[in-house]
């Protein structure tokens, strides 16, 4: 899965409550569950060091 | 009655279709395309095809699925068509090229793998392809990270044929029997030698080839057709259980939702303004989603009506799927009317992807 340009959403300042990256060349809003693929691959990929996820705007 | 008369009556039953439920396997039959049925190439990993089963092509090689009506018999409506777009004639060790479906941990927990209780199985598919030889598949768990190649015989290039395996239950390793990934059959198609082991055992690690398989990536414009798929507990293929297509497209739509578009302005979920950024939103869907969902949507083409305006929403978030509802915070820079009634307006289709 090739994921970038991750960064947190924090839209009202009250935590962040999830995500938007490019992955496989889409734009997509991916919930903070371990349980869908693609936070799942995104924790993965940030512990091997290959992935860093930006602060929120 | 004879014990031997309830035998040859259940037996009928079967033929009839009477045996209802036994497959653990979605869109085995290929109705459903909600990615659309027209060619989707698979060339990297995690490409989606038909409903449940996806793609992987690394290595150089490629190939695209898409829904065909050339089927075995008048039984079936439709096949999955697999077709080489871009040969690999020198597969390096680490090129994979395979095919698959996950299977929830909640369908094969009666298998009870990884238990001394597990249970041969058995998976029956329809057949066809340009390259006559020995193909491989394996049973795969992404948990327990054990697999189990098969091999089956394509006799006759360009001819339907009818194959049924069966394999021994793993007592071995930690599968999931919940809502994660419990099962995924593989189709292999010529990959390289770090994926390839020994037929008809469980081994560890994930493998689906041996060195018999047919260079199917490796012949150019190879076709491979594949209809009638079904995996059930037991030593016997019993005939296929055709859904009808409404609930077979419900299962699917557990791992994979879309909200059409409307050439109109429609709305598709309500909810307020829980702030001059953020929307709480509720869309109801018609089956409860097996995970919170991935969204795909350009978000600025989703209106926010709200307060008599209309507001460019600037990102999606916090999608939670509780029952067959779908709750969604769609944000946007500024402006919106705080505690005020809003209704989401999507200019395109926006998808829900819970897939394993």
């Amino acid at each position: 899965m090739d994921i970038s340009n991750a960064k947190y959403i924090n839209a009202d300042g009250e935590g962040n409550d999830g995500i938007e990256a490019i992955i496989d060349g889409s734009k997509l809003y991916i919930p903070l569950d371990t349980a869908n693929r693609h936070y799942a691959e995104i924790l993965r990929q940030v512990a091997a060091g290959t992935l860093t996820i930006a602060d929120a705007d | 009655m004879s014990r031997a008369r309830d035998l040859a009556d259940l037996g009928g039953s079967a033929d009839a279709g009477g045996l209802t439920g036994r497959s653990m396997l979605i869109n085995g039959a290929f109705q459903i395309w909600q990615r659309g049925t027209s060619a989707i190439t698979v060339s990297g990993d995690d490409d989606f095809t038909a409903d449940r089963f996806k793609g992987w092509a690394n290595g150089g090689g490629t190939f695209t699925v898409e829904q065909s009506t050339d089927v075995p018999n008048n039984e079936f409506e439709f096949s999955a068509k697999l077709t080489n777009t871009a040969t690999d004639s020198s597969v390096a060790a680490g090129d994979d090229y395979r095919w698959a479906t996950d299977i929830e941990g909640y369908n094969v927990s009666p298998l009870a793998y990884g238990s001394s209780d597990a249970k041969k199985a058995t998976l029956s598919f329809w057949v066809k392809s340009s390259l006559a030889g020995t193909y491989c598949g394996a049973f795969y768990s992404t948990t327990a990270s054990r697999h189990y190649i098969y091999e089956y015989t394509i006799s006759s290039a360009d001819t339907w044929e009818y194959k049924t395996i069966t394999i021994d239950g793993d007592t071995t390793g930690s599968w999931n029997r919940t809502n994660g990934n419990g099962l995924r059959i593989y189709w292999g198609f010529g990959s390289g030698s770090d994926v390839q082991g020994t037929a008809d055992a469980w081994a560890a690690g994930e493998k689906w080839e041996t060195t018999n398989q047919a260079a199917w990536i490796g012949s150019a414009s190879a076709t491979f057709f594949i209809t009638g798929i079904k995996l059930e507990i037991g030593q016997t293929a019993t005939p296929f259980e055709h859904r009808s297509y409404g609930d077979e497209l419900a299962l699917c739509q557990r791992y994979f939702a879309v909200l059409q578009d409307t050439t109109a302005a429609y709305a598709g979920g309500f909810g307020f303004c829980n702030s001059t950024t953020k929307t709480k939103v509720c869309f109801p869907l018609g089956v409860a989603l097996r995970a919170n969902p991935t969204v795909n949507v350009t978000a600025a083409t989703i209106d926010i009506r709200n307060n008599a305006t209309n507001t460019a929403a600037s990102s999606v978030s916090a999608a939670i799927a509780q029952g067959t509802n779908l709750y969604l915070d769609v944000n946007a820079a500024s402006g919106l009317a705080t505690n005020h009634a809003c209704a989401i307006d999507p200019k395109q289709n926006m998808t829900f992807d819970a897939e394993l």
